[in-house]
């Protein structure tokens, strides 16, 4: 595939008509509808849209799980490796439900640790390579804000096992919030070098969170059924929150642009493919080992 | 997070006769954080035990640290921190004038007294 012709879709199929409006270039716009036949793609729409809840936090965890052993103190060391413990937990969950849903036998751990890149749901935010302290920080901050709003609407899912999942992780998503908002706070209130930083991370990371905000098909028949909620319904309420804790910081809210996307229908960057690699391969050497 | 009691303000020796004026001499260290004392209560209406201390920049880190470390596994239901250096200490070597425990003189102990049958809730 070409990265040079985004015209041709980069291996992805397009129809204007059902697509919607597509900006130059051959990226997308807010409100279109990007196909969702990509490869590794399931017919089970209510399986795809609990596979994306899942694919978040499972790769958000891994990633932070990366800083264990490497923060620059010991008890945000041990924070982020307890954040990292809640999210592969959520995803755990969320996985077994799914496997559920799909009703083939798959385990929380066969969709965890195999299934390929291209099969992965995740935004390409939280793929990104973890930077320097301050990218950790303002990625985990935009993404607890989302996710405490995400979560509140959730624990109201017509699915009960769904609706108790989301119960239990919006205890923890909340204290996720309080911990790297305050952090956001500290980095970028703090020295001139740490604000600088800070400032660099948001706005390197502000183009990928848009894409938490899209929909496509499948979220439409999830908030149909009652199953799944509707992101765009509070991308407000986030920026309320999200401005509110820049400012305190004294950072500077980024102009929106283009967005990265793709993600939830298995088009990632180059570094998940690697993170996977790292993550999957004890189970796969060793398939079905226990410990 | 190293339990240091030198940062505690501890009143100087007794035996120095220079006792209210003590423990002012912490030298400030550019590259750490201040040093908060945890404390954790298991239960309601339980004491608020020592849990061990934490470094942080201001009470609310303290307290998410605090958490995070020492709150997380277990049954915790509440949490105080304390900056380090408000805690005054007695000195090692007034052990004995403070301590003396006075056994020869048993009824200074509450054990030392029966408590009648049918009282409840002592």
């Amino acid at each position: 595939m070409s990265i040079g012709n985004r015209q041709s879709g980069v291996g992805h199929r397009e129809d204007p008509a059902e697509t919607g409006p597509a900006t130059r270039d051959g990226e997308w716009v807010a409100g279109a509808r990007p196909s969702t036949a990509t490869s590794g793609g399931s017919d089970n729409p209510a399986f795809e849209y609990v596979v994306r809840l899942a694919d978040d936090r499972l790769v958000l965890g891994h990633r932070l799980s990366e800083w264990c052993g490497h923060a620059p103190i010991l008890e945000e060391d041990i924070a982020l490796a307890n954040t990292a413990l809640d999210l592969i937990g959520q995803a755990s969950a969320l996985l077994k439900l799914a496997g559920e849903i799909e009703g083939k036998g798959r385990t929380d751990d066969a969709l965890a640790y195999f299934r390929d890149a291209i099969e992965f749901r995740n935004v390409q935010l939280v793929e990104l390579p973890n930077g320097d302290f301050a990218v950790t920080t303002v990625r985990q901050f935009l993404f607890d804000a989302w996710d405490v709003l995400l979560l509140e609407r959730l624990v109201s899912s017509s699915n009960a096992t769904l609706a108790g999942i989301a119960a239990k992780a919006l205890k923890e998503a909340r204290y996720h919030l309080r911990h790297s908002a305050e952090w956001v706070r500290m980095l970028g209130d703090g020295t001139a070098e740490s604000h600088d930083r800070a400032q660099r991370a948001v706005d390197t990371l502000w183009p990928y969170a848009g894409e938490l905000f899209l929909t496509d098909a499948i979220d439409e028949q999830a908030v149909k059924s009652g199953l799944g909620v509707d992101v765009a319904s509070f991308r407000s309420a986030w920026l309320e929150t999200v401005e509110r804790v820049l400012r305190d910081a004294t950072l500077t809210r980024p102009a929106d642009g283009f967005a990265p996307r793709g993600g939830r229908i298995g088009r990632h960057t180059e570094h998940l493919g690697r993170m996977l690699a790292d993550m999957q391969s004890l189970a796969r050497a060793h398939p079905g080992a226990a410990w | 997070m190293s339990y240091r009691p030198s940062r505690v303000t501890r009143l100087d020796s007794m035996s120095d006769h220079t006792a209210t004026t003590a423990g002012q001499t912490r030298t400030p260290n550019e590259t750490q954080w201040d040093l908060w004392e945890v404390f954790t209560q298991e239960g309601e209406g339980a004491p608020h035990e020592h849990a061990g201390s934490v470094h942080a920049t201001t009470a609310e880190h303290a307290m998410q640290n605090a958490r995070d470390v020492y709150a997380r596994r277990g049954k915790v239901v509440s949490l105080w921190v304390v900056p380090t250096e408000s805690i005054v200490a007695s000195a090692p070597g007034d052990a004995g004038p403070l301590f003396d425990p006075g056994n020869d003189k048993a009824y200074r102990h509450p054990q030392f007294y029966k408590v009648p049958r049918g009282v409840r809730g002592l």
